[in-house]
Order: C-alpha cells, then structure tokens, then sequence
C-alpha cells in the first residue's frame, strides 16, 4: 500500500446506500490518498458505479459518512456541493460530451461557465488541454464526427479543464479497441502525476488498470471483499479475487442469479 | 450557425410577430372601449329585453357611446335591470330615453339612446325612466291575429 | 376485481407523484431562470430553435386556416345574405380560438416533441449528469433556457398565424368570391375588439406556450434514460400537449367570453 501522507482526499466510513428496499451498498470503508490512481473493480451489478456517485455527491449515503477533502457530503448544501465539485473532474462511460457543440466548445465549457477569463486566454488553455490528449488538431470537429477512443479523450480533457484534485472514472475502458484503451490508460495515469490529484476508477478491466492503479478494491454484492496493491492482488489466493483475475465462470461470484434449487421447483409442478 | 446569423433570424422573427400583432390591433380590431377612457354607468329597466346580451353595443344616433356591462333579473318588479357603461365624453339629459334595437333583420340587438330635453345630464348610478321592450316576434303575431281588425296598440310600436 | 383496484390505486398514486414531481420541477424551473435571461444568447437561440425554425409550419399553416374559413364561412353567410360578415366570422374565429389552439398543436408537435427529445437525449447520453458533475445546473443551463425560448414564440407565433388566417380569408372572399372589400375591413373592425378579442387570444397563446414549454421539457428531463424511453417521452409530449392545450382552451374560453 502507497504510504499514507497526511490527511486521505477521500475517505468512505461504513457507508451503506440503499433504493428503497433493495440495499446496494454496505460497510463500505475506502481511502484515498493524493497522487493516487485507485480502481474499483466488481462484476456487473455490484454496486461499484453506485459508490461513485456517492463519491461525486450525485446520491446520499443512508448511513455512514464519504468524506471528500475533508467536507461531509451527506452534509453539504448546494452550492457547497457545486463549489467541492469544481475541484472534481468526472469522466463518464461514454465520454457525455455536448453533441450540439464542436470539440473546442466542449473542452471551453467548464471555464466559460466558471471563470470570466478573456477569449484568448481560455482559447490557449483549451488548446493546452487538447493537446495533453493529443487532439489539437481535432478542435474543429463535432462530437458525433469522432471515434469512441477519440471521444473519451475529449472528454477527458473537458474534466481536467479546471486542474482538478480528484478525478473520477466510470468505466474508462469500455467498448474501446486495444489502442485507444492503451491511450487511455497511459494519460489518466499522466494527468494524475501530473495535476498532483488523486484519481479514483470504476472498471471490470482487470489487466488494463492493474498496470496502472497503485490500489485496488473489490466490490462485490455491495460490499468491499478485497483490497491491496496490484502486486498483492496478483499474488492473492483469495477465492473471489482469484475469480476475477482470472476470468472463471463460476465461483464465490455465482453464475446463477439467486434463485431456489431446481429440484424444489420441479417438485411444485402441478400434478 | 454563427453566432450572428442566429441573432438576425430571431430578431426577424420577433419583428414579425410584433408586426403581426399590429396589425390586429390596428387593422383588425378596434379601440371601441379603449383602456383608460373612463365610463360611467347608468340603469335601465326593461319589461323585456329579448335577446339583448352582455356586451352589446349603446349606440345613440348611430355612434358606439357605450356597451351593456351587465343583465340581471330584478325580483322585486319582475323587470330586466340593464346596466349601461356609456363613455365618459358623451353626455346625455336626465330624460333620455333607452329602446331595444336589432340591427337589420337578423342582427344583433342593441341598446338605443334617444336624448331628451332637460338641461341635467345623466350621473353615474343613475337610473334611466323612459323605456321600451324589445319587439318579441312571436307576442307581435299573437296580437296581430286577435286584432286582426283592430289597430295594433300604441305599446308594440314596431322598432323598424 | 382487486387487481383491477390495485391498478387504479397504483395509476392514481403514480399520476399524483408525477403531478407533484412536476410541479417541484417548475418552481425549480422558475427559481433558476435567473441566468436564462441574465445569458440572453442562450434564450435567444432557443426563440431560434422553437420560433423561427417553427415558422414556415405556422405561417402556410395559417393561411390554409384562413383559405378554408374563408370559403366555408361564404358558403354558410350568404345563405343568411350577410356575406359582408365574412371578414368578422374569419376574424373572431381566427382570434379567439383557431389561432390560439392551431398554432399550440402546431407548436407543440414541430417544437415541443424537438424540445423534448432533445432533453431526452442528452439526459440519455449523461450530458446532463456531466454537466452536473461541472457544477453547472443543467436546470439554469438547458431546461430554463428552452422553457422561456418557447414562452416567447408562441404568443408571437400565434399572432402571425392568426394574421396570415385572416389574410387568408381576405384573398378568398374579397380576391377570389368578390365580397366587397370595404365592407369586409370595415365590418370586421366594428365586431373586432381589441382589448376584449385581440389580448385575450394572446392571453390564450401564452398560456398555451407556458403549458406546452412546460410539458416539453419535464417530459424530456423525466423520460427514461433509453432510446424507447425518449421516443415515448416525444410521444406524451405531443398527447399530453393537446389535451391540455383543448382543456385549458375551454376553461380560458368560459371565463374570458362568458358574457357572450
């Protein structure tokens, strides 16, 4: 485990969230420290985007505290949230940039709407962050004219427009061919040393992101059930953690959603 | 689409909806009960007032001079109160008579005033005294067929 | 028998959560509106979207409206051989009911479904989320925007319908039929009120465009974040639109000219 420095940037104190009846997350206890790149991996359904969203102040914990920066996010009021939220950039599973603007306006939207720098001043600083992803040249084209690997690095930029202290990734490698998730993979860790924030990533991609994360928690049916340093993720016999790795069908991750045994079903067919 | 093309399209737009309604307001309507002209209002009581509606036009001598501001049902002498909202420039004496009118055969009624002599002219609250019904067809045919030979009686003076 | 009473409880209970979710939705609406008019060029591209690009429909709309109420009200007036009324018949129906109601379906269908789905969209496609995310409220920065864009081109919209309709009617009954021109003008300006006919018809169309606007973008903000959830949401953009469009005409109608 990275060494802990100071005070974490995140901190999630048995957080338990719950839609109506159906609990999707419980005693969920995770830290994050600045300068760090941590994921957050589970199956489908695990709850994981969910503790996002708890992260970026979108839901409420109905028990337990998530601390960003040190400010209770159960606790804040709007503006605070909007404030707090300045600071955080949020890259989404398919990059949400603004289909009615071209690439430039996208990547300008966070300053317009948040400084009252001069055009030239916010056009230099919309090509900087163009060119971090490689995309100076794309600056013209509208979003629909783009790749989906292309997209995410607009987006990514967009969320780093204002030098956040955290960014937050859903599903960054999604849907992206070899390449691009290579690209990918090599600028969030890039713009994370480079901003001095700390970044937090929800994935299934175990062999893209243990290459880059310096911690990795597992989620699973709404609860933590692992965590550690990559190398001791790859070292680890722990049952579920050993699934996910390797990719096994069926183990401490069922196959079978939940359901009674077959035999009890057929033996209540009408007769 | 820059920046000032759209500027363009929608000022052109709102400059047409804003010549649209001028055009109804002054090629298409009409100022006969303009805001701001202050009217006052007057009473007359009809035996009957046919088909005589809220709103109707008050004309004395052919000129709009003011609208019907209201019908009710005056349970004490069984008569139809009107009430007259005139204009506040037209003055009328005190002895003005009120008759109910129909413009053309098939036209909407209206109220008509005739002036009288004396030199008080009429307040607002006042009440006019002279008036007369509106000419209900049917009572007309009634009595025209029991009086065949007879001549019809001073009271259903035809309104034509 | 009580599945079909636990329909009925589950509708109503349903209808009266949307109804209040609705109206917490418009004082949100209201309350961030500030910003829709302190950054005019996002309202005025928004007139663009629902006003101008609505205008062709509205205007051959409205003229057909009139070509038609031209004829057929010939036809029936000079039965009564008051065919100089045509002028006053075109005008009273166009201005208080056919104007008003015409162009808010109209508007409705052309710029309320394209108001909704694009809502829709980009709720779908998490645009509104990440905007959210910036600290940017999508309620101040899309939904206000759109909903006063729509305000202010449907009374306006209304008028050119109502004033192409009479054009309309003109081009019939005096160019086409012969009806005489001064009588036709000069009748219709004596029947035509302008505080009791014109502002109420505009009362009328603003209503209607505060209430399509409004439909329109809940709609687009509540729809379902799938492609079957925003083409259901257009769907009940433009339904809901016109019945409330119909009922609030009559409601407006039978206060505004009761005494006729």
């Amino acid at each position: 485990m990275t060494p802990a420095s100071g005070n974490p940037l995140v901190r999630l104190n048995r957080v338990r969230f719950a839609y109506g009846e159906r609990e999707i997350l419980h005693d969920v206890d995770l830290t994050v420290h600045r300068g760090q790149v941590v994921a957050i991996m589970g199956g489908s359904g695990s709850g994981k985007t969910t503790l996002l969203r708890l992260i970026g102040g979108q839901l409420r914990a109905d028990a337990g505290t998530v601390e960003v920066d040190g400010q209770d996010m159960g606790h804040l009021s709007v503006s605070a949230l909007y404030a707090l939220r300045r600071r955080m950039g949020m890259l989404f599973q398919f990059g949400a940039l603004f289909t009615d603007m071209n690439v430039f306006d996208n990547v300008a939207f966070p300053l317009r709407e948040h400084t009252a720098l001069p055009a030239e001043l916010i056009r230099d600083l919309v090509l900087m962050k163009l060119h971090a992803v490689g995309l100076r040249g794309a600056a013209a084209l509208m979003p629909s004219e783009l790749s989906g690997g292309m997209a995410r690095r607009v987006a990514l930029a967009r969320a780093v427009a204002l030098d956040p202290m955290l960014m937050l990734y859903d599903e960054p490698f999604a849907g992206l061919d070899p390449i691009s998730l290579g690209t990918i993979g090599h600028l969030i860790r890039r713009l994370n040393d480079a901003l001095g924030a700390a970044s937090i990533m929800v994935t299934h991609d175990v062999q893209a992101s243990l290459d880059l994360v310096d911690y990795v928690y597992f989620v699973s049916e709404g609860g933590i059930v692992a965590h550690g340093t990559p190398a001791e993720i790859r070292a680890s016999d722990d049952p579920f953690v050993h699934q996910f790795v390797h990719a096994e069908a069926d183990g401490p991750v069922p196959f079978h959603y939940p359901a009674p045994p077959l035999a009890s079903l057929l033996d209540e067919v009408p007769t | 689409m820059s920046r000032t093309t759209l500027d363009l399209w929608v000022g052109l737009f709102v400059a047409l909806g804003f010549a649209a309604l001028v055009f109804l307001a002054v090629k298409v309507g009409s100022y006969t009960d303009a805001p701001g002209g202050a009217t006052y209002t007057v009473e007359a009581a009809f035996d009957n007032i046919g088909g005589l509606k809220a709103r109707a036009p008050v004309k004395s001598a052919g000129v709009v001079v003011g609208r019907v501001g209201g019908i009710r049902f005056d349970s004490q002498s069984y008569r139809a109160i009107v009430r007259l909202d005139l204009h506040g420039g037209y003055e009328f004496p005190t002895d003005t008579s009120a008759s109910i009118l129909t413009s053309g055969l098939l036209g909407e009624q209206y109220i008509g005033l005739d002036p009288g002599a004396e030199s008080d002219i009429l307040k607002d609250g006042d009440k006019l005294q002279i008036t007369q019904s509106a000419v209900v067809l049917e009572k007309l045919i009634g009595q025209f067929l029991f009086n065949k030979a007879a001549e019809a009686p001073a009271q259903g003076a035809s309104a034509q | 028998m009580n599945a079909l009473l636990r329909r009925i409880g589950a509708m109503t209970i349903d209808g009266l959560w949307r109804l209040g979710f609705m109206a917490r939705f418009f004082f949100a609406l209201l309350r961030y509106s500030g910003q829709s008019f302190r950054r005019l060029p996002l309202t005025i591209r928004e007139i663009y979207f629902s006003g101008v690009l609505s205008l062709l429909i509205i205007l051959v709309s409205g003229l057909f409206v009139g070509l038609v109420l031209g004829l057929q009200g010939y036809d029936i007036l000079q039965r009564f051989g008051s065919s100089d009324a045509l002028g006053i018949m075109v005008a009273l129906s166009l201005l208080r009911e056919l104007g008003p109601v015409v162009a808010g379906l109209l508007f409705a269908s052309r710029a309320g479904s394209a108001v909704t789905a694009e809502i829709g969209l980009m709720k779908t496609t998490e645009q509104l989320q990440a905007m959210d995310m910036m600290a940017v409220n999508p309620i101040a920065r899309v939904v206000a925007p759109r909903f006063w864009g729509g305000v202010i081109s449907m009374p306006l919209l209304a008028a050119m319908f109502s004033a192409m309709g009479i054009f309309g009617g003109w081009l019939i009954g005096v160019v086409a039929i012969g009806v005489d021109d001064g009588a036709f003008w000069s009748q219709m300006r004596a029947s035509v009120d302008f505080r009791y006919d014109i502002v109420n018809g505009t009362i009328k169309s603003f209503v209607f465009g505060v209430a399509v606007s409004l439909i329109a973008v809940f709609e687009g903000y509540d729809c379902q974040p799938t492609a079957e959830g925003v083409s259901r949401a257009i769907t009940r953009t433009v339904v809901s639109s016109a019945l409330v469009i119909l009922a609030l005409d009559f409601v407006l109608t039978s206060f505004m000219f009761r005494g006729l």
